[in-house]
Parts: structure tokens; sequence; C-alpha cells
């Protein structure tokens, strides 16, 4: 009898059971495991319990969540945030753990510098304490977040328990127009799955669309995917995924990496493999698009209009639109393109990486902001590369400023934080209440539309802004 | 862990789909150390006080529910942020269980490690329980994780909650334990894995 055909998902999961238990509860092998400084309650419990790392070889630590992006040399804004980061120093220390700390030429936000350090690879199982783990997806790793207790196991045992997730393939097909970026396309995807759509499933993006995308826009794209419910998002690994991996520091080399990239070509869905959700998508139908509301869910094209309570159905819904438009302080059917916007930020584990610098660059170039913005590269090596290439005079001479690598404000864990009642267009990926700090409101966008909107003081359709120039 | 078996107290009605975990505790409180005082001040934070630290008009500051030690919601609880304090301020604030129609998987995965109940009920279910005169009066709620039920009054209804994670919080078991029995088949299979897939190694 042939073997059943198995799907991504399946295959990595197989190849990390160590074992079942009768309740359908796997142990699972973890190859990587990745800290920062919120992981501190996970150390905490390891030294409770006065255990060891178990193995601090496969255990990466960076400093991101809390580092200032502005004066480094102060170690942090407050007493309390340089204590977030002392403790990962020492936590990582006493543990023998590899820190890509504050004062590293490769320090970064953990989901940019690990696939760019070549840690993250495909058929790797991966986890870390952040949601947006899911990020590493993109290259064909199977990686999840996970909360400080399953931290602290994973640091115990380099394992963890976990129930087969149901598989769901996202199928997008036809190709992205011009302007339009794979924020929009992951944005698109979570209105049409709805912010629990994907809740208990492990998801594949697939199709033409997909495989178009470049390595970068494939981590935006699987970096939202928890917005959608899903733990997990993943790309199958193809040429461009090994082009992308190839001579990285920490990636395989020479032979080595030859017999890997055998192996890795084993991991693709086999053709006849069955999933437990199919949705599809059409690219080519999509437009710039940006959230309205305080759930990823609630985006919308910029040609559209905010939706009415009025003329929702499902209670629960319309109350939760009603709730939005109050915070937000916006009025049901308004443009979007009439929402205007404070102040605009670059940056985050969703769209902080070199492509979405020279996007945002290739709108502003030229041209002069009309609010304030704060632009943060993914990882110090980005600003590098960015500023070899020029863009940071470009971010700079638009009156913008330019600043070191962190969360920064997708999060405001740092001190960077959107004042009360004021709206940013962000590259982030959450625009719950206060995210960005206590009454902050946010219109999560791609880097060409966050771009758009500095220059406008609005949201704004980018399409007209870049014709004649090389996107 | 401390075993889980029934559970009967005021349930606090938060009628809301989509509560974020950021919502459950603003990052912003995540770098003060859980020893001091817990995290139990910061639950709901922002729906309960004003900037000024004013008491706003919210269910958890109704002498009601004050003391709850169950919350109900709508769809979605506790989605986004996998960070865990979200669930050390619920349990520190005194609830252990939360009645929703769905949560965030890696909410619901982090509240079994800290022996605090999602139980899951449809949504025709979690408005009845919403709705119930007995729950507004901050009459005791009763939970029974072995029977799968929810008694609010004369109102009984049945909840979902994956068996593995219900075996270990009416054990009480601990991962950590549970895992370590099984340290010579880890062992093994780190040993074969590692010889079959060099590659996966980080190079140095």
């Amino acid at each position: 009898m042939a073997a059943r055909p198995l799907t991504i998902i399946e295959k990595i999961w197989n190849a990390h059971a160590i074992l079942e238990r009768e309740d359908g509860d796997t142990l699972l092998w973890i190859d990587r495991h990745y800290v920062h400084e919120g992981s501190n309650h996970g150390f905490g419990q390891v030294a409770a319990r006065k255990a060891e790392v178990a193995r601090p070889d496969l255990t990466f630590g960076i400093a991101d969540h809390y580092v200032p992006t502005r004066q480094r040399e102060s170690r942090g804004a407050s007493a309390e945030i340089r204590n977030m980061i002392d403790l990962l120093e020492q936590n990582t220390a006493r543990h023998r753990v590899s820190l890509f700390g504050l004062d590293d030429a490769q320090q970064g936000i953990v989901h940019v510098v690990m696939p760019e350090q070549g840690l993250t690879l495909p058929g790797l199982l991966i986890v870390c304490g952040d949601s947006h783990t899911s990020t590493h997806g993109a290259l064909g790793a199977y990686a999840f977040g996970i909360g400080a207790s399953e931290v602290a196991h994973v640091l115990m045992t380099q394992t963890i328990w976990q129930k087969r997730p149901k598989k769901m393939r996202v199928s997008v097909s036809g190709q992205l127009p011009e302007g339009v970026s794979a924020k929009d396309l992951a944005l698109n995807v979570i209105a049409g799955l709805g912010s629990g759509g994907a809740t208990g499933h492990a998801i594949e993006y697939a199709g033409d669309a997909v495989r178009a995308l470049s390595i970068e826009a494939r981590m935006t794209l699987c970096n939202l995917s928890i917005e959608a419910g899903s733990r997990l998002g993943i790309v199958a690994p193809d040429e461009k995924t090994f082009a992308y991996i190839e001579g990285r520091p920490h990636a395989p080399h020479g032979e080595l990496f030859e017999r890997a990239v055998e192996e890795w070509r084993k991991l693709p869905s086999d053709e006849d493999a069955v999933f437990n959700a199919e949705m599809a998508f059409d690219a080519a139908a999509m437009t710039p698009t940006a959230t309205w509301g305080t759930s990823p869910e609630q985006a919308l094209p910029i040609g559209a209009r905010l939706p009415d309570p009025a003329d929702i159905e499902d209670e629960t819904k319309a109350q939760g639109v009603r709730a939005a438009l109050e915070y937000m302080g916006l009025r049901p059917k308004m443009a979007m393109s009439d929402i205007s916007i404070d102040r605009v930020f670059i940056g985050s584990c969703t769209n902080s990486r070199i492509e979405d610098l020279r996007a945002a660059a290739a709108v502003l170039a030229g041209r002069r902001a009309v609010v304030p913005g704060l632009v943060s590269p993914g990882s110090m090596l980005i600003k590098q590369q960015a500023e070899q290439e020029g863009l940071d005079k470009v971010f700079v001479e638009a009156g913008l400023s330019w600043e070191a690598s962190g969360c920064s404000m997708c999060v405001g864990m740092n001190g960077d934080i959107v004042e009360p009642g004021q709206r940013c267009a962000s590259t982030s990926n959450r625009n719950f209440k206060g995210r960005q700090g206590p009454g902050a409101r946010t219109h999560l966008v791609s880097p060409a539309m966050a771009a758009a909107a500095a220059l406008t003081g609005r949201l704004t359709d980018v399409r007209p802004l870049l014709a004649g120039r090389k996107p | 862990m401390k075993p889980f078996r029934t559970l009967e107290g005021a349930a606090c009605p938060l009628p809301l789909a989509n509560i974020d975990t950021d919502q459950i505790i603003s990052a912003r409180f995540m770098k003060r150390p859980r020893s001091e005082g817990g995290y139990g001040q910061y639950l709901l934070y922002d729906f309960r006080f004003d900037e000024d630290g004013k008491a706003r008009d919210f269910a958890l500051n109704d002498p009601r529910y004050s003391n709850a030690r169950i919350v109900i919601a709508k769809r979605n609880f506790g989605c986004g942020s996998s960070r865990e304090p979200a669930v050390y301020a619920l349990a520190d604030y005194g609830v252990t269980c939360v009645i929703a129609p769905s949560f965030g998987d890696i909410f619901a995965s982090n509240s079994i490690r800290n022996g605090v109940l999602p139980a899951a009920v449809s949504e025709a279910d979690a408005d009845a329980l919403l709705q119930s005169a007995h729950v507004l009066a901050g009459l005791p709620v009763r939970v029974d994780l072995a029977q799968q039920t929810i008694v609010a009054g004369n109102l009984s209804v049945s909840f979902d909650v994956p068996m593995q994670w219900k075996a270990r919080l009416i054990n009480g078991w601990d991962d950590v334990d549970m895992t370590r029995a099984h340290a010579g088949e880890i062992a093994a299979f780190a040993t074969k894995y590692e010889s079959e897939n060099t590659w996966a190694l980080p190079k140095r």
C-alpha cells in the first residue's frame, strides 16, 4: 500500500515526534529555541526548580522587546526597562546561551535576525515565547509562539507537548498588482478568515501569488498568521529559500548544505495531501489595504468606506464595530482615505526588512512628510545595509527619524509610544486598543502605504505616488 | 500544581468578543516583578480605570463581580500576544475559569499550565449565561470539570475542554515532571535525530 500523502505540516511534525500519549498529546523535539527579555518568567521557573538549560547550544537569546532605539548608551529608558535587559544578559550568561545583545552588530528583532543569521532553516521545529514566531514558517520551518511555562519546559527538556493541529491551506492565485504588497495580502487574508478564523489550525500558504513572493515578503505573510488565530503559517521551501539561506553565518555550509537541500526538497506537501480546511484568495483583485478598527480583521481597501454597525446582522460583530469606531474616533461610512494620521511607524517583525525599507523609501524619495515618523530597521545589519544604499538619507530628508533596531513602537515596551488619542499609520501587526501606548490609535498598513500617509497626513492610496518611480 | 475539580463563585460578565491579551494585561505592566503584589492589580486595567486612575463604569468594578472567580466572555477570548502574564493577571486576581465560545490557542495552553480552566461553550450558551439573572446578580456559579457542566441557578450548560487538558487540570499534573519520566526516550531520540540530521545543528 502506498504511503498516505502528507502535508508539509505533518512531515515536519512526524520527524520531531518523540512519543505520543494515548490521549493524543505528542512530545516534540525542538531544533531551535529563541529567547528574549520577556523570557525571564521562563528562566525564573527554571531557577525555582534549580534546573539547568538542557541544550544551550540550541538556544539563542536576543535583546529586542525593551531595547532603546535612540540613545543606546542609556541601555534603556528607565531603571525597570534596563533591568529587563540585564536579566536577559544574566540568564543567558548563567546558562551559557549565546546572546545577540544590545551592543552586538547583529542585534535586532528576533524574527528578523534568526533567519538573517541562518539559524532558521526549512524542516526545523522552532519555538519562541512570542506569538509572531510564525514568521519563521516563511523558510519552511514549523515555528510557533509559546507561553512562559512552555518556555521553561523547553529550556529544561528541549521538548514540548502539543496536540496535532488541524491543517488549513490558504491558496492565493494570480499576481499582486503594483503597489500591493505581502502586507496587503495578509490583511486581506485575515479579513477573510476573521481574527479567530484559523484558531486550532496550522496554515500552509500556497499558490502562484505566494510562490512569487520573496523570502522577506513570505516572512511578512507568515508573521501575521497569528492575527487570524493560527499559531503557525508555513510556505514550502523552494529555490528562493535555498538561495536565501546559502552562505548565512550559522547555516550549513558546503557539502552539508547540499545534503540539507536534498532533505528540504522532500518537504513540500504531497500532491494529494488532505487539509481540514481550504481557503482561496485572488491576489489580482487586491488593492492597498489598511485597518480602521481595533482588531486586525477590521481591514478594508483604501478606496472603501467604513462599515455602519446598523447594517450588521451579527450582534456580536456589530457591537465590536461600534466599540472600535468609538475608540478610534471614527464615523460609520466615512471614507478610508479621509482618516487623518498624526504620525507613522515603519518597523517591527512584520515589516522592517531591507525590502520594506526600500519600498517606503521609493515613495518618500525627494518628498517631504507632513507628520513625524519613526523608522526602526529590523536588525542592525539591515540598518547598515540601508545606510550603504542611502535609504537613511531618504528618510531623514523626508523628515522621519532614523533609529536603531528593536520592537520599538509596535508594542511600546521600550518607551517608544504613540501619545493618547494620536493616530499612527504603522507597519506593525496589531491595532489592539492601547497596543502602541495607552489611548493610541493604530492603522496597520504596508511600508509603502505608511510612506504615503506620511506625505499626506491621511490614509492614502500609494499607487498614484508610485507613478514613474521604480517600486 | 493544585488539582482543579470544581469551582464555585461569582462570574463576571464581559459581553465582548476578541478580548486580546494586550487588554487582559498591558505591556507596560510586564516589566514589574510578579512577586510584588501579583499581577491581579493589572487585570483589564484600561477597562477598569481611566487615564487618571479613576474607576470606570465596568463590570469588575461592580461589587457584585469584584470578587469574581469566573469570567464569561464572547468569542476568541485571549487572542493575540503569547504573554503568559495575561493568565497570571487572571489567576492572581482569583479567576480560575474563563467561559467563552472560543479562545486564543496560546492563551488556552498557558491557562492549563497555571490551573486556569478555559471552558468552551456554544455561542448560544455563552449568551444565555451572559443574560442569566443569576449571573447578573453575582450569585455563585458552579463549574464541574469532571462532568464538564456549568450551573448558574436553573440554567445548566455543558462545556468542551480537550481531554489532554482535562486530565492535566484534574490531576494537577506538572508538564516537566511528566516529561522527565520519558528522559530515556528523549535522549535516544536526540542521539538518533542528530546523527541523521547533522545539517540541523547550528553551525558555530
